[in-house]
Parts: C-alpha cells; sequence; structure tokens
C-alpha cells in the first residue's frame, strides 16, 4: 500500500484548500466540544474539591432572632452532623476614593475563629483576633476590585451604627463563590462587599446578643436533608424562622449550576451543527475526489486492489482530514478553555480552579469527529469503490439534465444560456443545494444567536433600569418606620424626588405550591419605581388584591382572578388570602406588589415605610452620601447609576470574547461550505467553461455562470438562516427561563444585519477564490483531456 | 479547381517553446503558415509534431514564443487577453476531439450560447439543419450519440458565420462511419458557406478531402501538398 499511501499524500496537497476549510469546520465543532468539557471538568471538579475542602453547608436557614440555646436542640436532630449558627447585618461602606456607598453584607465569625461549615479560605492577611473588635476580613472580590490589602481602615455603617474598621484578612468562601448583591443578576465587585467580624461586636451592634439570625448545617451520609428541614423548621419557627433550604436554593450554589447546564448545552448544541456541516462536507468533497478518480480506481481493481482496500484508502483521506481538523480543535479548545477558566475566575470566586482537561474528553472528540467523518465518507467511497471495473473505464457519459420545473411550465423563455445551465444544475441535485444552503444558514444562525446575547442583555437593561426602576439611590431602613421618615429624606440637598415602599417578606402559597419572595408596596403614580406589563406599558396597582411577576405566577398556576394565600414571615405574622389582579412583566427575581396602603391594612402597621426610591443630583451624590451615612435609621444604601455600569462593565468583556469567539466559529462554517462548494463547481465544470470560454465568453461572463450559483444559495440561505437564528435564540432563552432571571428572547436588525454581513464577506471571498481559478485556467489542458 | 489567394492567416517563423522548469519543449520551430480565405486545409503530421499547437496559436487560444501571426489586420502575436476573447467571439469557430457540448444545455440551447453573444449569427435551428440535426434540436447531450454531439460541436462552431473553422481531430473518437457523417458536415459547412477550414488528424485518407494538405513533423511544416482533385468524404475509407 507504499504507493496508494503516496497517492493519498499528493492528493491532499492537490486540495489542501478544500481540505483546510474541511478540517477548519471539524476544528471548530471539537473546539467548541474541548472547551465546554473542559471548562465544565474544570468547574464541577473544582468546586466538588472546594465544597468538600470549605465544608460548604448542605442546609440553610434564616431567622428573625434565635437564641444560641437553641443550638443544641438542632444539633440533635437526626442525621446532622455539624451546625453553625452566626449573625447577618446589612451594612455600607464607605471608601475614600469611591463616591458610592458599597452594599455590605456583615457576618459574624465564632469565637473560634475560623467557621465549622461555610470556612474561609483566607488568600491574604488572617482572621479577627478574639477580642479585636474593629477586623475584619473582607471578600476578595470586592478587595481585588478595589486594591484593598490587609491593614487598610475604612468607615462603615453596621444596622446604621458608624465604625471604624481595620482589614485584616481577605477571603473567599464556598457560600459565596458567585456574590451576588440582592436583587442583581451578575456580581458588582466594586459596589458589593461581603465583611467578616467577630461575633461580639457584632451581636451588640444588632441587638442580638446571644442570638443568631442565620445557620447553616451539615447533613451526614445517611440523614436525609428533607427530614432535617422539616424538624429545623419546626424548631425555628417560634423566632421568626423563614424556612430552611438545600443547596439547590443557595444562591451561589444555583448560579452555578445554572452555568453548568449551560455548558453542557453548549458541548452539544455547538458540536452538533459543527459536524452535521463537516459530514456533509466530507461527503461532497469524497465524492467528487472519486468520480474524478472513476478510471484510476478502475485500474487499481484491474491490477487487483480489493474493493475493502480502495474503500480504506478514501477513507483514510477522509480521516486524515479530520484528524487533522481534531487536532486543530483540541488545541484551540484548550487554549480558550484556559482563556475561559480565567474569565470564570473573575466573575465566580472559587478559591482556586485547576484547569483539567480529561482524556476521555479528548478521545471523545475524535472519535465523535471520525464517526461524524464516516457518516459523511462511507456512502460515497462504497458507491464508487464497488463499481465493476469495465464499466467504471468507461468514459463518463454526459450528466442527466432536463429542463427546470420553472420552464416545463413555459417560463423559461427569456432566459439565457448561462441562466438556465445555472438553474439546471441546481435542480439536477436538489439534495446537494438544500444541504449547502443548511450549511450556509446554520452558520448565520450561530451568529445571530451571537447577537442576541448582546440584544437580550441591552433589552433587559432597558427594561428594567430605564423603564422599572428609575431611581438613582435607594436606602432601606433598619426596620419599618413611619412614613414622616420622608421628610428628613425629602429635605436632603440634592434630593429631586423621593417614593416610598414598604417590603416585607412571605410566602405565597396556592395548594402545594409555595414560592417565598419580598411582597412589595408601591404607591401608584410613581416614576421612579413602576410595574411594566408584557407590552412594557406602565400598570396601575388595584386598590386590593396582587400584582405578581407573570414567571412567579406559571410557578404558582394562579391566573388573575384566582387566590393566593399570603403568609408574612415578619413582624405580626398573618395568613391571609388575597386575589391575584394582574401580571407584571420582570426579567430579573419574581416579586409581587400590592398597593402600599392596602399592604400595611394587611399588616395592620399603620403607615410605615421599609425604605425609599430617590431621584437625586447626580453631582450632589458625594454629599448626599455623605449625610445618608450619618443617619442612624439607614440600614443599607444602594446606587442605581452604579450598579448600571458596573453590569455593562462585566456583561460588555464576556460578551466582546464571545461574539468574537461565536464570529470566527460561524464565518468558518460559512466559508468552508461556500467555498467547498464553490470549488466543487469548478472542478466539475471547468470543462464547460473552458469551451464557453473558446466560444468567445469573457472570464466575467463565464464567472457568472458559476458564482451565480453560488449567489443563488447563498441569498437562499441568509433568510433561512436568519429565522433559525430567531429560533435558536428563542430555544436557548428558553431554556434559561428561571425565577432567578428571564432572557427575553428580542433579536434587533442590527443583529440580523451583522449576520447577513458576516455570510457576504465569506461569501465573496470564497467567490473571488474561485474567480482567481477561473481567471487563470488553461483552456487547452482543461480541453484536451477526456473527462 | 483555383485556389483563391486570399491569406486570411499569416504565420512567420513562429516558435512555440514550452518552459517547464528544467527541460524546454520545442513544439513549433519556426513555423511559415497561411490559411486562404475559403478553402480546406488538412493538417497531417506524427504525434507530438506541434500540430494542436500551431491551431491553438491560430484559434487565439495560445501565444507563441517568437514569430509573428496575424489574422487578416489582427496581430495575434501582441493581442492582449481580453482582445484575444473578442477575437474568438467574433471569427473563430473550434472543434475538437472531445465534443464538449455543455451537459445540462439541449442542442439548440448549446448552439444558442454563441448565438446569444454573437453578431448577426444564424439561428439555432438554420445551424443544426447544416449538420442534419434538425430532428434533435431539443436533445440533451447525454440523449445524443457521439458523432451526433460533435455535428452539434460542428453547428455551435460555425453557428455565429466565422471566418474560419479549426477543427483538432474531429473524428478521433469516432468509428469511420459516423467520422464520415462528421466530416460531412464539415465539407458541408467549408462548400456552402466558404469557411476557411482547418482539420488536425492523423489520419492520410482524410487529406484527400482537402484543398491542401500541410504535413508537419518536429515541429516544421515538412511540406504543402495541393490535391489536383478535392474527394466528397462519402468516397473517402479508412
Ligand atoms: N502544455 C504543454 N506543456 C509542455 N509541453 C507541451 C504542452 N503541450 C504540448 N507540448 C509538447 O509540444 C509538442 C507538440 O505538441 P502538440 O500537442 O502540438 O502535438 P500534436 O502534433 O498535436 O500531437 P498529437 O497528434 O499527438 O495530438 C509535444 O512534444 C508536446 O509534448
Ligand atoms: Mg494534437
Amino acid at each position: 500500500m507504499r504507493a496508494l499511501d503516496r497517492k493519498l499524500f499528493r492528493e491532499l496537497l492537490g486540495m489542501k484548500g478544500q481540505a483546510l476549510a474541511i478540517a477548519a469546520v471539524v476544528a471548530g465543532g471539537t473546539a467548541t466540544y474541548v472547551l465546554s468539557s473542559s471548562t465544565l471538568d474544570t468547574l464541577q471538579g473544582s468546586q466538588a474539591r472546594i465544597y468538600r475542602e470549605f465544608r460548604f453547608a448542605s442546609v440553610f436557614a434564616n431567622c428573625k432572632r434565635a437564641p444560641r440555646q437553641l443550638l443544641e436542640r438542632i444539633a440533635g436532630i437526626d442525621g446532622v452532623q455539624a451546625v453553625e449558627a452566626r449573625v447577618a447585618v446589612p451594612g455600607n461602606l464607605y471608601l475614600p476614593e469611591f463616591p458610592d456607598p458599597v452594599t455590605a453584607q456583615v457576618l459574624s465569625l465564632p469565637d473560634s475563629g475560623q467557621p465549622l461549615l461555610n470556612r474561609l479560605h483566607l488568600r491574604s492577611g488572617r482572621l479577627p483576633e478574639y477580642g479585636r473588635d474593629q477586623e475584619v476580613v473582607l471578600s476578595d472580590g470586592f478587595a481585588s476590585a478595589h486594591k484593598v490589602q490587609p491593614g487598610v481602615s475604612f468607615t462603615a455603617t453596621v444596622y446604621g451604627r458608624r465604625r471604624k474598621l481595620t482589614v485584616v484578612g481577605i477571603a473567599s468562601s464556598p457560600e459565596f463563590i458567585y456574590q451576588l448583591q440582592p436583587g442583581s443578576i451578575i456580581p458588582d465587585f466594586k459596589s458589593y462587599a461581603i465583611l467578616w467580624m467577630n461575633r461580639e461586636p457584632l451581636e451588640a451592634a444588632f441587638n442580638m446578643k446571644e442570638a443568631f439570625n442565620q445557620i447553616s448545617l451539615e447533613v451526614g451520609r445517611g440523614g436525609s436533608p428533607e427530614d432535617v428541614i422539616l424538624r429545623l423548621d419546626r424548631l425555628l419557627a417560634p423566632y421568626g424562622g423563614q424556612g430552611a433550604h438545600t443547596r439547590r436554593d443557595q444562591i451561589s450554589h444555583r448560579y452555578l449550576s445554572e452555568e453548568f447546564r449551560q455548558l453542557k448545552q453548549m458541548a452539544t448544541v455547538f458540536p452538533v451543527i459543527f459536524l452535521a456541516v463537516a459530514a456533509f462536507l466530507l461527503n461532497v468533497v469524497i465524492t467528487r475526489l472519486m468520480a474524478t478518480q472513476r478510471s484510476q480506481i478502475a485500474i487499481l481493481k484491474a491490477f487487483g486492489y480489493t474493493t475493502p482496500a480502495i474503500v480504506i484508502h478514501f477513507l483514510k483521506l477522509a480521516a486524515v482530514i479530520v484528524l487533522i481538523g481534531v487536532g486543530m480543535g483540541i488545541a484551540a479548545g484548550t487554549w480558550m478553555g484556559r482563556g475561559m477558566v480565567t474569565l470564570y475566575m473573575e466573575v465566580y470566586r472559587f478559591p482556586y480552579l485547576d484547569f483539567v482537561l480529561r482524556p476521555g474528553v479528548v478521545a471523545g472528540a475524535a472519535v465523535i469527529a471520525l464517526a461524524a467523518a464516516a457518516l459523511g465518507a462511507v456512502q460515497a467511497v462504497i458507491q464508487y469503490a464497488s463499481e465493476a471495473p469495465a464499466q467504471a473505464m468507461q468514459p463518463a457519459s454526459p450528466g442527466l439534465y432536463k429542463p427546470t420545473l420553472l420552464e416545463r411550465l413555459g417560463l423559461g423563455r427569456g432566459l439565457t444560456q448561462p441562466t438556465r445551465m445555472i438553474w439546471r444544475n441546481l435542480e439536477r441535485r436538489p439534495w446537494k443545494a438544500l444541504l449547502s444552503i443548511a450549511g450556509v444558514a446554520a452558520s448565520a444562525s450561530i451568529l445571530v444567536m451571537g447577537g442576541f446575547w448582546g440584544d437580550a442583555v441591552d433589552f433587559m437593561v432597558l427594561f428594567q433600569f430605564q423603564r422599572a426602576q428609575r431611581d438613582d439611590l435607594t436606602v432601606t431602613f433598619i426596620e419599618p418606620i413611619s412614613e414622616k421618615a420622608l421628610y428628613s429624606l425629602v429635605s436632603l440637598p440634592g434630593v429631586t424626588y423621593i417614593e416610598p415602599m414598604r417590603t416585607v417578606p412571605v410566602q405565597l402559597r396556592n395548594a402545594h405550591r409555595t414560592y417565598r419572595t419580598t411582597l412589595q408596596g408601591l404607591d401608584n403614580g410613581g416614576d421612579l419605581r413602576r410595574l411594566l406589563n408584557t407590552q412594557m406599558a406602565v400598570t396601575e396597582l388595584p386598590p386590593e388584591g396582587l400584582v405578581i411577576t407573570d414567571y412567579l405566577a406559571g410557578m404558582l398556576a394562579v391566573k388573575p382572578g384566582d387566590r393566593l394565600t399570603v403568609e408574612t414571615l415578619e413582624g405580626r405574622k398573618a395568613v391571609v388570602e388575597v386575589p391575584v389582579a394582574s401580571l407584571v412583566k420582570e426579567f430579573v427575581g419574581v416579586s409581587a406588589y400590592m398597593e402600599r396602603g392596602a399592604l400595611n391594612r394587611l399588616l395592620r402597621e399603620g403607615n410605615s415605610i421599609s425604605g425609599a426610591y430617590m431621584a437625586a443630583e447626580r453631582e450632589r451624590s458625594a454629599e448626599i452620601h455623605k449625610r445618608l451615612r450619618d443617619m442612624p435609621v439607614i440600614a443599607a444604601t444602594s446606587a442605581r447609576a452604579r450598579i448600571l455600569q458596573s453590569f455593562y462593565e462585566t456583561m460588555a468583556r464576556q460578551m466582546l470574547i464571545f461574539a468574537f469567539f461565536n464570529t470566527i466559529l460561524a464565518a468558518t462554517i460559512a466559508i468552508g461550505v461556500i467555498y467547498n462548494t464553490a470549488r466543487i463547481a469548478f472542478s466539475e465544470r471547468s470543462r464547460e467553461l473552458a469551451s464557453l470560454r473558446v466560444l468567445g465568453y469573457t472570464r466575467g461572463e463565464i464567472s457568472y455562470i458559476l458564482l451565480g450559483e453560488l449567489a443563488i444559495l447563498v441569498l437562499a440561505a441568509i433568510p433561512l438562516g436568519l429565522w433559525m437564528g430567531n429560533r435558536l435564540a428563542t430555544f436557548m432563552a428558553n431554556s434559561m427561563q428561571s425565577d432567578l432571571f428571564r432572557v427575553p428572547s428580542v433579536v434587533t436588525p442590527w443583529s440580523y444585519s451583522f449576520a447577513t454581513l458576516i455570510i457576504l464577506i465569506a461569501a465573496v471571498l470564497s467567490g473571488a477564490s474561485v474567480r482567481r481559478k477561473l481567471d487563470r485556467m488553461d483552456l487547452v489542458e482543461v480541453l484536451k483531456t477526456r473527462e | 479547381m483555383t485556389i483563391p489567394q486570399e491569406s486570411i492567416f499569416k504565420a512567420r517563423s513562429l516558435t512555440k517553446v514550452y518552459d517547464m522548469g528544467e527541460v524546454q519543449v520545442q513544439a513549433l520551430r519556426g513555423v511559415d503558415f497561411d490559411l486562404y480565405a475559403g478553402e480546406m486545409l488538412v493538417l497531417l503530421g506524427p504525434s507530438g509534431s506541434g500540430k494542436s499547437t500551431l491551431l491553438n496559436i491560430l484559434g487565439g487560444l495560445d501565444r507563441a514564443t517568437a514569430g509573428t501571426v496575424a489574422y487578416r489586420d489582427l496581430d495575434l502575436s501582441h493581442a492582449n487577453e481580453k482582445q484575444l476573447t473578442q477575437y474568438r467571439r467574433r471569427h473563430v469557430g473550434f472543434v475538437f476531439q472531445f465534443y464538449n457540448l455543455i451537459p445540462s444545455l439541449t442542442a439548440k440551447e448549446n448552439v444558442a450560447a454563441v448565438t446569444e453573444i454573437a453578431e448577426n449569427p444564424y439561428s439555432p435551428e438554420e445551424a443544426l439543419k447544416l449538420v442534419g440535426l434538425e430532428d434533435r434540436m431539443n436533445h440533451f447531450p447525454s440523449q445524443l450519440s457521439g458523432g451526433q454531439q460533435q455535428r452539434v460541436a460542428i453547428a455551435r462552431a460555425i453557428a455565429k458565420r466565422p471566418a474560419v473553422l479549426l477543427c483538432d481531430e474531429p473524428t478521433g473518437a469516432l468509428d469511420s462511419e459516423t467520422g464520415v457523417l462528421v466530416l460531412e458536415a464539415i465539407d458541408t459547412v467549408n462548400r456552402t458557406l466558404g469557411t476557411a477550414t482547418a482539420v488536425i488528424t492523423h489520419n492520410a485518407d482524410i487529406s484527400r478531402m482537402a484543398d491542401r494538405v500541410v504535413h508537419m513533423s518536429n515541429g516544421h511544416v515538412q511540406s504543402v501538398d495541393v490535391n489536383a482533385e478535392r474527394r466528397s468524404p462519402r468516397e473517402l475509407h479508412w
């Protein structure tokens, strides 16, 4: 077989452009597979190790205020292996260089320093020493965003009280791998921090002496988390227990799980598209190659080569192309995977991430790609290899053509001969034409989907931050206070407008379906916090009854007119039935709303408020923050502009990287399909085209025949691809719906245009390269040989 | 019979060297050649003697290395690609050993492919009638025999009323009976339309249908015979 192998090698060189284009498509599929699989393995592996090493708890609960004596009974619950209780307090930090208030979650550390569960991973410094009340450990995301080192001091308000704190350590925690400010979906390390400090000073500040409001448990191997939750809830109920939950509802863990799910999806959807395209391309290229070698194959067989030997010979060619692609794909996928892991490290605060590329992933990639190649090539190879030599040595008779449907209908009268050639050629092999169209369309759809991410983010920002939440500042009070507090806020210099709100944690129930969320009381006619319906129009709150997010209505299986049981989880415990009045659209979280007066009546609390939305002059924000900091009733302040900016910064970086790779991958498919189609058309038809040149046709005129056919394929593929992209975007958006956030399935004209542009560029490049071949065609050479 | 002496092709000291890197192949070594208006000329010679090379240069498919060649007033040796295309479009008809029809077009449409871009052509019907294929006009190449395909190729070549018809082994792929039909078509075109015709062949018998016979060998014109009598293809045997 040595001579045959040399033949194979030369043929490969002869079609290196086409082989490379196919290898690139295979590489695209392999790279996305390796990228998403290795990233997934890395994240999951590190997560598991970190959870184990830092003892991530398995059951979590919040309550209002429970005495520490209760801990003994909790530890006694069957199956509970370890218990850790703490005090969690909202606060604000003020950094000298940073104008906006930083929202902080302040957590207590046990007297021993390191907690038993959800242990801290110290990146630098140390834990606070016993008795040093001003010492704190700072979350690493925030520390690196502000370049804070141990030793730095700053002012903070914890539960309305100002104090000076000193950073002694920087740490991460398995609880806060995804560090999310409540109400947000993207971590904002600049304006959200987690602080750990000693138990005693925090308990004192918060009025929680020898008490706790957060607890986490480790359930042993034999224990059932469900049973533990049941018992725990019962124990905590008298102390304002808000219902325990497992890891599944732990925010950081949930976001990680969502991310894993998306990676898994990416590990299948993209490789399938790429490898299907690669299989198709291999099929057409090998078919063409074998058609040109029909008589050579016959001669080999006449010399005594067996059919299987010839089948293997050509399959080897396909295998070599695919393996080159797999090699490139694994290299690219590993490289991108490492980059991706670094990117993840910016968003997910893993103490460490060890990049893993399992041999199984590499082998899997190769096997899947080879299977796709076999799928594409086998049929063509067997068909030609098993042809009887005598028959194969006959010259191929001219291809069978017939008038097109159009012409049979009598509509072909005015067509020029070149135009007729284009149409008849397309109609002669409709499957090939359709598959080429499908391939280019697949590429367009991937491009549309790339644009869709940006569009969705823009739309969410527009909807959520420019239409629904329009405040500059949100303040929340330590506890509900009288409406009169508004006067002192509105009189602040620079504050132009203010809207009160009342929030209360509730459990909503419809039969066996329950959901915990906050019920917000708002005033009608507000300008800062507005509720929008699905048409983005402002919805008024009814005098009685609930307005809930449409997604929540789906989860609870209620529609307007149905009744929900509302159980308040704070203050006066009330259980009341309230009708659902209407639904609103929201993309982040799920909430319930009521007219503020109605809510207060329900709570029997008079006109109290728990916070306010404020509009303020941007130039005076520093002054406003300074004044707010000095108001002891204010628990926390957050700045909307800041949230928006960081949302965009984080998103934009990731989007840009994503869009870049996405465009390259999609363009690979487009060029692969268009270039190969053009090359094969050129090789199949160079004889015809040369004849026409001899007859006096110009280069431009014969290019029309070849490139016209390409143009038709591309122009048919674009609308199909845009439509497919729209469907794919909707599918992706739907698959990401959860109560955490919903992704709107919007695609802007800009994304469609971008996809179209890239496809057209790919088409023009492929067309130009074939045009060059046409211009260089040696007429005499082409015509003197027998086909 | 008298031979019209107006020369439409004039080639002088024509040389063609194929530069193949290390080796240089001398295909033509100083050829002087004329083709007269309306005449039927046959080019004979052993394989590799340069017949096709000469014909391709005359037809504007290839360029000479040295020497001059002119079609009437047009200097082919210095024409550019665009001029050569226009020259082929207006004045030259080609017929090759392999018919090179366009498989996706019917016989009539294959001819129409030329008439569409020519000035004052015959209609495809007229051209096909001339080669005796008026009843096969709507057949695709795959539905025609080799000889019929070659006759369509001839119809296609002459449909633009070219001044010259160049045929490179037009019967090379055909049996003698079919070959005769093809030669008859060429003969008819030459006689009725007065198209100057050059036919390359390996077959000495065929040279009897010519006015003049040019013998080539090793890149030279060895001799030129003038036939006293021009036979009709029917009378030829091989
Ligand atoms: N493209 C080319 N490259 C290199 N050499 C060539 C090329 N075309 C022709 N030749 C050489 O030029 C010489 C003349 O070739 P040409 O085709 O004109 O011969 P011919 O008389 O037509 O022969 P035949 O009767 O076999 O067709 C030959 O030696 C041939 O090998
Ligand atoms: Mg020849």
